[in-house]
């Protein structure tokens, strides 16, 4: 196969950035991806098999079959877990990844979220850190995300955000029933509710129409494609240049190294199952935290006999996502008004400043449920079946409002991916094993951010509230999976330093989620994106045709 | 209640039939892919299985699951994606049929509805797992899209106030499909 100047894992947030930012650099791209490229006429609208509600399965992959993990809860008990199950922490395998299926809110991170452990000191038995790079450092990388992914919504109601030199560049949607419901109610409590950014084109952008306002949207491909991804943005760009080629389909099974501890390539199982090898001068891995560390740790050869970059047993630790807890709501007067995409208003009060708390995080509406994501939100008290269920149902779907938010996870070393040493996937290659959990300070956060979002309930009229408040057994990564490849510059603490570079192998790269030090008190999206434009602004400077500047 | 008279002996097609009223035409869409039989359920088991249903989501102004189609919904299923659900169906329904001849001396569809919520009550605490797998599908088959087998002409969404069709966009394909993916 010809040799191409990189190879990218992974077709998501991070590597269609990637490839489109190398592609136009003039840089030759292998863009590799495991599942296969939807469109707006794969939506289905299909509430048993999405990303979201997966009863029937992931539409976008996964599939069941093949693919399994093992997960070890806090009791020590293995299973094997599917991809339609929740603690398999699954992220949608596809050109877009995730972008393609989710609620495509856009959020930055604070600047304090890059400073935890500075702010906060480490809690015994965390891995709290610092990240090596800051918000300023991000900030031109931020608003790059925005305007060429596309994002609209209005920061202005809110103090609590980093500095920006542009405005969003899409206005936000009309508000909905919920936001005109919970904004004043927010205001009395004296906080500084705000249109939640968002990926989606509320006016006519980038050569696609805006939002439709159907109810179908996070879990789905938008059917009129307004909403904004890697796969309708920059990989089409990517392709474009004629210097980028996306082969589907196409599962990675090793980084290849040479004698001289230098990546020369990957071996990957095509559409047909048949393994081949693409030569490239550096690699890429951006598969999604838990898939990237996988991968490293698969790659094992003499020089690297526990994988790559993972000299000092670190790949696959500090494994985290959000701990989402909040409340519903439940009301004498219709809250619902079939608009969708339905989460519409936020606060940032809630992030930082609380005396005793490492932190905390945002909260916001939740997107419109289906009826069959509601049959298990029904008020405190009311029977799992039977005819006060049905009746329940019947009163309540319409005069309801879920709040909750991700709450900001302390990480630790023990929450972690590893090799299974029995399950293999259908290709034959060891499975992620999951273990650990995040320290539990986050379960403390958790359960104050819920009363939080009772309180606010209250203040807007909800005549009952019931709290979701949740003390996970196993860390629940899901797509929101970060931290597996640590960024820092300590070599023995982290895998890849302020550029995505991993520590002992300089030419492969790690740029996504997975170089998270810490992960925000807010979807993770555009960060990631915002790292993959930053990480790779370097990798083109630093490029020098064979080898890299050091 | 009105829905147990009729569940009593049903065979497949009568269940469709007995389902369709107001809605013949989705009925017999719905029989298409079914050469006139369950995909997996034998019909002593969809008895006892619709008698489970119909006291989770009982009929009153609005059908009841099976009115609604679940048992097509749930058949379908354990002949697809929930394949690895079939011990626990085939074991609970087995389960259900001893503990309703061995408490009443008669088969569980022939019990009066009273009857059948005290025996559900009894499964619940029982088989847990069993119960659980029954009463999330059967919620999915009555909340869940029509083009998986239940929720027949959309009557729960109905039943919510919900638009159906949903709001539809530029890419017109078939919502009564299965999924593309």
């Amino acid at each position: 196969m010809k040799r191409v100047n990189a190879v990218i894992v992974g077709a998501g947030a991070a590597g269609g950035i990637v490839a489109k930012e190398l592609a136009t650099a003039g840089l030759s791209v292998v863009l590799l991806e495991r599942g296969k490229w939807y469109t707006a006429n794969d939506c289905r609208k299909d509430d048993l098999r999405n990303q979201r509600t997966t009863v029937l399965g992931n539409a976008f992959g996964p599939e069941d079959e093949g693919n399994p993990r093992v997960s070890v809860d806090a009791t020590g008990v293995a299973q094997i877990v599917l991809p339609s199950e929740g603690s398999y922490s699954n992220d949608a395998a596809c050109v877009g990844g995730g972008t393609l299926s989710y609620g495509a809110m856009a959020w930055r991170y604070l600047p304090q979220d890059f400073r935890m452990r500075s702010i906060y000191g480490a809690p015994a038995g965390s891995s709290l850190e610092d990240w090596p790079i800051s918000y300023d450092d991000l900030e031109p990388y931020y608003e790059k995300a925005e305007y060429e992914i596309g994002v609209s919504g209005d920061y202005s109601g809110t103090p609590f955000h980093g500095p920006r030199k542009r405005p969003l560049p899409m206005p936000p949607l009309p508000p909905n029933r919920e936001f005109e419901i919970l904004e004043p109610a927010a205001k009395r409590l004296g906080l500084h509710p705000f249109h939640i950014p968002m990926a989606r084109n509320s006016v006519p952008y980038n050569g696609r129409g805006p939002c439709m306002r159907c109810r179908w949207c996070v879990g789905f491909a938008c059917e009129v494609d307004a909403k904004n991804g890697s796969q309708n943005t920059v990989i089409p760009t990517a392709l474009a240049t004629g210097n980028c080629e996306l082969r589907t389909e196409c599962m990675v099974r090793e980084i290849l190294t040479d004698d001289r501890g230098r990546a020369r390539g990957v071996a990957y199982f095509d559409a047909n199952g048949h393994l081949q090898e693409q030569p490239s001068d550096f690699v890429v891995v951006s598969a999604c935290a838990i898939e990237s560390a996988r991968l490293l740790l698969n790659s094992k050869s003499r020089l690297f006999p526990n994988g790559v970059g993972n000299r000092y047993d670190q790949v696959g630790r500090n494994l985290q996502g959000h701990h989402y807890t909040g409340a519903t709501g439940y009301f004498d007067f219709d809250t619902y008004d079939d608009v969708g995409p339905g989460a519409s208003i936020a606060v940032a009060d809630y992030n930082h400043g609380t005396p005793g708390l490492c932190g905390g995080g945002m909260l916001a509406n939740e997107f419109i449920r289906l009826p069959i994501q509601m049959v298990d939100q029904m008020p405190v008290n009311t029977p799992r079946w039977g005819l006060a269920h049905k009746k329940a149902m019947r009163s309540v779907y319409k005069r309801n409002i879920a709040l909750m938010g991700p709450t900001q996870e302390i990480p630790t070393a023990d929450a972690r991916v590893t090799l299974d040493p029995t399950v293999k996937d259908k290709w034959g290659m060891p499975v992620a094993r999951i273990s650990g959990n995040v320290h539990p300070h986050t379960f403390e956060i958790g359960a104050i951010q819920a009363k939080r979002c009772e309180a606010w309930l209250n203040e807007a009229g909800a005549i009952s509230t019931s709290l979701k408040i949740y003390k996970p057994l196993i860390v629940t990564a899901g797509q929101h999976q970060a931290g597996t490849c640590r960024m820092g510059e300590d070599p023995r603490a982290s895998v890849v330093n302020r550029n995505c570079q991993v520590h002992d192998v300089d030419n492969v790269f790690v740029i996504d989620g997975s170089v998270h030090v810490t992960n925000g008190g807010f979807n993770p999206a555009l960060t990631i994106m915002a790292i993959a434009y930053f990480a790779s602004e370097s990798l083109v400077r630093n490029w020098k045709g064979t080898g890299f500047r050091s | 209640m009105q829905s147990n008279s009729k569940a009593i002996r049903l065979t497949r097609r009568q269940f469709v039939a007995a389902g369709a009223m107001g809605g013949a035409a989705l009925a017999a869409g719905c029989n298409a892919t079914n050469h006139g039989g369950w995909d997996f359920l034998n019909d002593a088991q969809a008895q006892t299985l619709a008698a489970i249903s119909d006291q989770i989501i009982p009929a009153d102004e609005f059908p009841s699951a099976s009115q609604a189609g679940v048992l097509t919904y749930i058949d379908r299923q354990l002949a697809r994606h929930y394949r690895r659900h079939r011990d626990t169906y085939r074991d609970g329904l087995a389960q259900a049929h001893a503990m309703s001849n061995e408490r009443y001396g008669r088969d569980m569809a022939a019990l009066s509805s009273t009857q059948q919520a005290e025996l559900v009550s009894a499964i619940e605490h029982q088989n847990r797992k069993f119960f659980d797998l029954v009463r999330n599908h059967t919620l999915e088959g009555y909340y869940g899209a029509p083009r998986h087998g239940g929720n027949r002409d959309a009557v729960s969404w109905k039943m919510l106030g919900l638009a159906e069709p949903p709001v539809r966009g530029r890419a017109q394909y078939d919502l009564g499909k299965g999924p593309a993916s």
